[in-house]
Parts: structure tokens; sequence; C-alpha cells
């Protein structure tokens, strides 16, 4: 069956979007993307030492992989879009991960500026890809907007305390059927991946939740599984929930 | 001539351009990106862009996040 993931125009086959960040080292973040199936990962744009030691930590991203550089760090509409001019004019890359943050201690985002600049990156023909709390008024508006997918958390950003919202990212999936919906940050373990897909959700990002596994790679490829678990059983339907049991043997015909 | 570089004060002998900021701090050009005074510059300009006291200028490349 083929299931491609389509975004802005460009064709996945992996829905599992995985970041770059907290690795242990680079070995371990090459062996953990290429278990993941990924094609495209999460870079941050960052002031350059001046010390003299940089080293091109780009190198070491397969090259097949697409870059997606983010606005992390950012705390207003203005800083995100000259850090996604920047991230643009050093990759020659359109798209951009759009995180405004709303403070310091929840990592939240802050919904407002998120949309302040996405409208502005938008215009300068930027793909924007934003991450906001999960409020389907807002989605509305970043579509609108005209972004390609929106990005709802599942819960903090590294917490990796799972689907805390599934009553919310439902709704977003039911009243938002032709949108792409991308869940970011918040996902744990291979099960919340594969309940966020279950939901109805696109495709998932995550960074944490590989990178700070105790074996990374072997993390990444569990979570692989899971997302293709979750996306096959949303397209099948789930059973309803009942409250009380429904007998899969026939209890007629048993012998008394 | 006093310039901020990535918030850093810096002192300069005579007048620069961006592509000889960027050899002076040793930095790799390839994968970065330069902004002078909020504004993002063209690499086309490094070349021709040319350092004024007072300038703030940010030098970003890439690393490992989500």
């Amino acid at each position: 069956m083929s299931d491609k993931f389509l975004l802005a125009g460009k064709e996945f086959s992996s829905r599992l979007i995985i970041g770059t960040g907290k690795y242990r080292n680079y070995e371990e973040m090459r062996a953990a993307h290429r278990a993941s199936g990924a094609e495209m990962v999460t870079v941050a744009v960052n002031r350059v030492p001046l010390d003299g030691k940089t080293e091109s930590f780009l190198d070491y991203l397969d090259p097949a992989m697409q870059i997606l550089p983010n606005t992390a760090g950012c705390f207003d509409a203005e800083h995100a879009v000259r850090t996604a001019r920047l991230a643009r004019e050093a990759l020659g890359t359109e798209w951009i991960k759009l995180e405004v943050i709303g403070d310091p201690i929840t990592l939240l985002p802050d919904n407002e500026q998120t949309l302040g600049a996405a409208k502005v990156l938008v215009k300068e023909g930027f793909i924007v890809l934003p991450y906001f709390s999960d409020d389907l008024i807002m989605a509305k508006k970043l579509l609108d907007a005209g972004c390609p997918a929106v990005m709802p958390l599942a819960a903090p950003i590294g917490s990796g305390l799972g689907v805390q919202n599934p009553a919310n990212l439902r709704i977003m999936r039911e009243q938002l059927p032709d949108a792409t919906i991308i869940v970011d940050a918040g996902v744990g373990v291979p099960s919340d991946a594969a309940i966020a897909m279950e939901l109805g959700a696109d495709a998932i990002l995550m960074n944490t939740a590989i990178a700070e596994a105790g074996r990374p790679e072997q993390m990444a490829k569990a979570m692989k599984l899971a997302v293709e678990a979750g996306r096959l059983a949303y397209l099948s339907g789930r059973m309803p929930k009942r409250l009380y049991a429904s007998a899969s043997s026939p209890l007629a015909g048993a012998i008394k | 001539m006093r310039i901020f570089v990535n918030g850093e004060e810096r002192e300069l002998d005579g007048t620069i351009s961006v592509t000889e900021l960027l050899e002076r701090l040793a930095l790799p050009a390839r994968r970065v990106a330069v902004e002078r005074n909020r504004s993002v510059l063209s690499r086309a300009d490094w070349d021709t862009e040319l350092l004024t006291e007072g300038d703030r200028i940010e030098i970003v490349h890439f690393v490992g996040g989500g």
C-alpha cells in the first residue's frame, strides 16, 4: 500500500521527523538517524563561538536528509523572523520550523507571536511549519496565514510525558480533515508515538525521546515501527469503545 | 573602530569587509550566515559590505536541535 506523506509539495516515505540535539556523540546520532528511517531532521541556528573552535556539525548528517532549521531560543516574533532569514541565507532552504517560546520554564509556545512571525515569513516565501499549543482556532489561523502544516505539541518539549491532549488532537483532526498535522514535542516512548498517529496525526517530530534513550539507535527503530503501526491503525479505523463486554466466541452453542 | 560581534566588543584596525572579518576571526565561510544591525547580509555582498563604527554583527551556524 502506498501511503506517502505529502508536505508542502514534497513526498516523504517516512512520517517521522527527528532532531539532532542532545546526542552523546555524532556517531550515535548518525546511527539513530539511519535506524529511524527519517528523511528530514531539525537543526538549530546558533551564534558561532569566537574562540575558533568551530566544527561543521552539518557534515555529520546524512547528505540525503532534508534539513529543517528551527527558530528555537526565540522569545518573540522579531527574533524568530531574523533567525529564519539567517537560516535561509546559510542553507539556501525556504523550510523553517517556526518556534516562538513563551517562557523558559515550560518552553510552551507563544501562539500569538508565532502567528505574527508566520504571517511575515509566508509573505517572504518561507515554507513555515509552526510549533504551537494545541488550539484548534490557532491552527485555523496558522493555516489561513499560509502554513502548509501545523505542529501542535503533545506535551512540553523534552518532557517525555506522552500525549497529554488526546481530545484536543482528535478535535483538531476531525475539524481540519484536510490539514497536515504534525505532532511536535512530548513523545517519550513508542506507545506515545503510536497514540498520536492513531489519533490521526500525519507525522511526528521528536528529538529527546530518541537522543536521551539508553540506546538511541534501538529506540529510533522502535519509534519508526510505532509511527508506522499508529498510521496503519488510523487508516484501518478502530473498533468502537464499549462499557461492557462483547463476546468474541459464540455464547450460544456452548456445551451445558 | 569598535564593533560588536555576537555580543562581544571587538576593536578593529582599519576598514574591513565582512569577508575580512570572518578571516580575522578564523571562521569558516561555509554554512554560516551574517547579520548586520538586525538585517541579514546576502553572501554576495560580503566582499563589498564594509563595517562601520558601532556595527552589531551576528554570525550564526548550525548546531544540534529539535
